[in-house]
């Protein structure tokens, strides 16, 4: 068995920047001494394996892709919302790509790489960077810090409002194929401020197999509002284990929408904590799995003050031998009276072989709130089914629209156009590909 | 068009058609009445190719073809067109993607382009109103929360859409009051050609007063037990389903 934990302190990455080199010194002592293997006996793990992790070496850093050419053309087909409605930022391999992206930001924005910050940006990122994340104590947030060469540090400024969303497009190619993909976005909306994310994370080889952990942070102060897409489209092969971690501070809103298709391992830990009086978070996510595909959304929702709304509303389609693991907690701190936190997890089974493992935890120390959660899982309905083949729909196609009609209820809550679009385009594609396959399902 | 001969057909292992003949020519209404239980609603749903409804015997030509070796969307594609007693909720689809995906499916058996969306939906929207529905109803899930009568009109508008060449309607008229029923009848009527034939299955005399039949036949425990016109309805009425127990 592969020891990927110690084969990465073994490989250090060249000393970069001052700063960056203090966060690999003290992610190195953080990871000493531990094992794949001992996060996988823990409970976070018990439904999915990290098998994957040991098989194979994927324990250096990947390199950037010198072919920004085939990228570009890559971009302009398929990735992510219409470039020109948007301010894009383009990783390559988990590294900032100048060429592919919009370097000036737009007005009341700074895009600083970490690599590059200093003065009060270095200030502001080494307050916020990881104070999100590290509550949660996860190795794999100690081993992003370990392979990161470098992230950006994105920031809205007081009562700025965009006129476009800033999409952030996450890709790996081929020249990643065994290495690890790190990278790490920080976003700060100052008070007041108002902006829109679309992060699409994709791959552009389908045999394509490394190894990418991403952190997203996102930081909302008081009174921010912040639309936040996450979009996982990685190809089959593809191993990701990434977080997004949000602090809400007074009246801070946060609209997120999650979208995956499954690879071969695929892990989400979200965790939304409600730090200011009057925040609100609202999460919507749909993961939609076939053939041998794993995905594990693992979401904490934290209240930890009173008066704070939250809702939650997950869906999956899981199919052929797959594997969905869902884990949503809600967690009510003693104090934070007058909580309103609703979650739902609802899953349709589409093969006899494919499995789904869903938790809903509720924990509450306060005696003045509202909570409510619930989870099932369902199988196609065969009245439903001939109704459609009645009309000369075949049964491939009747499939393909129930499906999707499960998971069309969450495309409502999209308040944007442009963003409905692009993700029902990216649910059709996928159901009608997924059953027009001979057999699939039977 | 339809021609069945001797068909035997059960439901959980139940028979509940025993040996039915039927005989349907291009432009010909058919009226099928009978009590409950009587075999009604199974042959809509058998001629249909519903999932649990075995054929045990017996044949089924359509348009000359065999129809039991059929699928289901097969049946449909060749113009064969069953509006439901009870229609399916599908919540989450629009009727609109229904029908759309259901009208693309038959134009592409018939070798033709998928109809454009503009056309498309202008056509949608004058069957709805021709139904008397609102057409804000093509955005709304399928039957999703719709009255029993709105589900009615809603399987009619498919009707209109795919424009079959043989309509069975399932007890249609059920449930809907006067001027609804006026509302169905009209598109029933307007359908009507010497080419398409279409089969009422009902309980009551009253549908027929609205679309004249060509004939009628009474069904009593699984088989067809007398044919006549129109006025073997009206002896029905008068007389009830006893009379042809007794008869027989």
């Amino acid at each position: 068995m592969f020891d990927y934990i110690g084969h990465t302190l073994q490989n250090p990455l060249p000393v970069t920047s001052g700063w960056l080199e203090s966060l690999h010194q003290k992610a190195r002592l953080g990871a000493l001494g531990r094992k794949v293997s001992d996060e996988s006996a823990t409970e976070s793990w018990k439904y999915s394996s990290l098998c994957a992790l040991e098989e194979n070496n994927y324990a250096t850093t990947a390199k950037p892709d010198p072919e920004p050419d085939l990228l570009d053309k890559t971009l302009s087909q398929t990735i992510g919302i219409d470039k020109s409605n948007a301010h894009n930022l383009v990783f390559v391999n988990g590294l900032f790509s100048a060429e592919l992206s919009d370097v000036e930001p737009p007005p009341g924005v700074e895009f600083v790489r970490f690599s590059h910050a200093e003065g009060q940006h270095l200030t502001s990122i080494n307050a916020s960077l990881g104070t999100m994340a590290d509550k949660h104590q996860s190795i794999f947030r100690v081993l992003n810090e370990l392979h990161l060469k470098d992230g950006m540090y994105i920031r809205v400024n007081k009562n700025v409002e965009l006129d476009k969303p800033i999409q952030i497009v996450w890709l790996t190619t081929r020249q990643a194929q065994s290495y690890t993909v790190s990278s790490r976005v920080l976003i700060e909306l100052e008070p007041g401020s108002k902006a829109q994310i679309f992060e699409t994370f994709t791959s552009d080889d389908a045999q394509q197999n490394s190894f990418t952990n991403n952190v997203t942070e996102l930081l909302l102060r008081e009174g921010a509002y912040l639309q936040h897409f996450r979009v996982h489209q990685e190809q089959e092969d593809a191993l990701h284990i990434g977080a997004v971690h949000a602090d809400l501070y007074e009246n801070a809103t946060l609209k997120s929408f999650h979208l995956a298709l499954g690879g071969a391992l695929k892990r989400v830990d979200v965790a939304v904590n409600l730090l200011g009086e009057g925040a609100d978070s609202e999460q919507f996510g749909a993961y939609l799995l076939c053939n041998d595909q794993h995905m594990d959304y693992h979401t904490s929702t934290e209240h930890f003050v009173p008066n704070c709304t939250s809702n939650e509303v997950f869906r999956g389609v899981v199919g052929g031998r797959s594997k969905a693991v869902f884990n949503g907690r809600i967690h009510i701190h003693p104090g934070a009276q007058k909580t309103l936190a609703r979650l739902s997890n609802k899953n349709l089974l589409t093969s006899d072989t494919a499995e789904v493992d869903t938790k809903p935890e509720l924990e509450i120390y306060a005696d003045d709130v509202q909570c409510a959660h619930g989870a099932t899982v369902a199988q196609l309905d065969e009245l439903a089914i001939h109704y459609l083949q009645t009309r000369g729909i075949s049964r491939a196609k009747a499939k393909a629209l129930l499906s999707y009609g499960f998971v069309a209820m969450l495309l409502e809550q999209v308040p944007e156009p442009v963003f409905a679009e692009h993700i029902t385009a990216i649910i059709n594609h996928y159901f009608q590909r997924h059953y027009s396959e001979e057999g699939c399902d039977e | 068009m339809l021609t069945i001969k001797n068909l035997q057909a059960n439901v959980e292992g139940k028979p509940i058609l025993k040996g039915l003949d039927l005989e349907i020519k291009p432009g010909e209404v058919h009226a099928i009445m009978g009590p409950n239980g009587s075999g009604k609603s199974t042959l809509g749903h058998v001629l249909a190719g519903r999932p649990g409804y075995e054929i045990t015997g017996g044949s089924i030509f359509f348009k000359g073809e065999n129809l039991i070796e059929m699928e289901t969307e097969q049946r449909a594609r060749n113009g064969l067109f069953l509006a439901f007693q009870y229609p399916v909720e599908i919540p989450g689809v629009s009727n609109m993607e229904f029908l759309k995906a259901s009208v693309d499916a038959l134009q592409e058996h018939k070798g033709e382009q998928p109809m454009d969306s503009v056309s498309f939906l202008r056509q949608a929207r004058e069957m709805y109103k021709q139904v008397d529905l609102d057409p804000g109803f093509l955005k709304r899930g399928v039957n999703e929360g719709f009255s029993g009568g709105e589900k009615k009109r809603n399987e009619l508008i498919q009707m209109l859409m795919l424009q079959p060449a043989l309509a069975i309607l399932d007890e249609t008229d059920s449930g809907l009051d006067i001027d609804a029923l006026q509302v169905v009848a009209e598109a029933v009527n307007s359908l009507r050609s010497c080419e398409r034939s279409i089969v009422m299955i009902t309980h009551y005399q009253r549908l027929l007063d609205y679309i004249k039949p060509d004939f009628v036949h009474v069904l009593s425990d699984g088989k067809i037990v007398r044919s006549g016109d129109k006025s073997l309805a009206l002896e029905l009425e008068e007389k009830g389903y006893g009379w042809i127990s007794e008869v027989e």
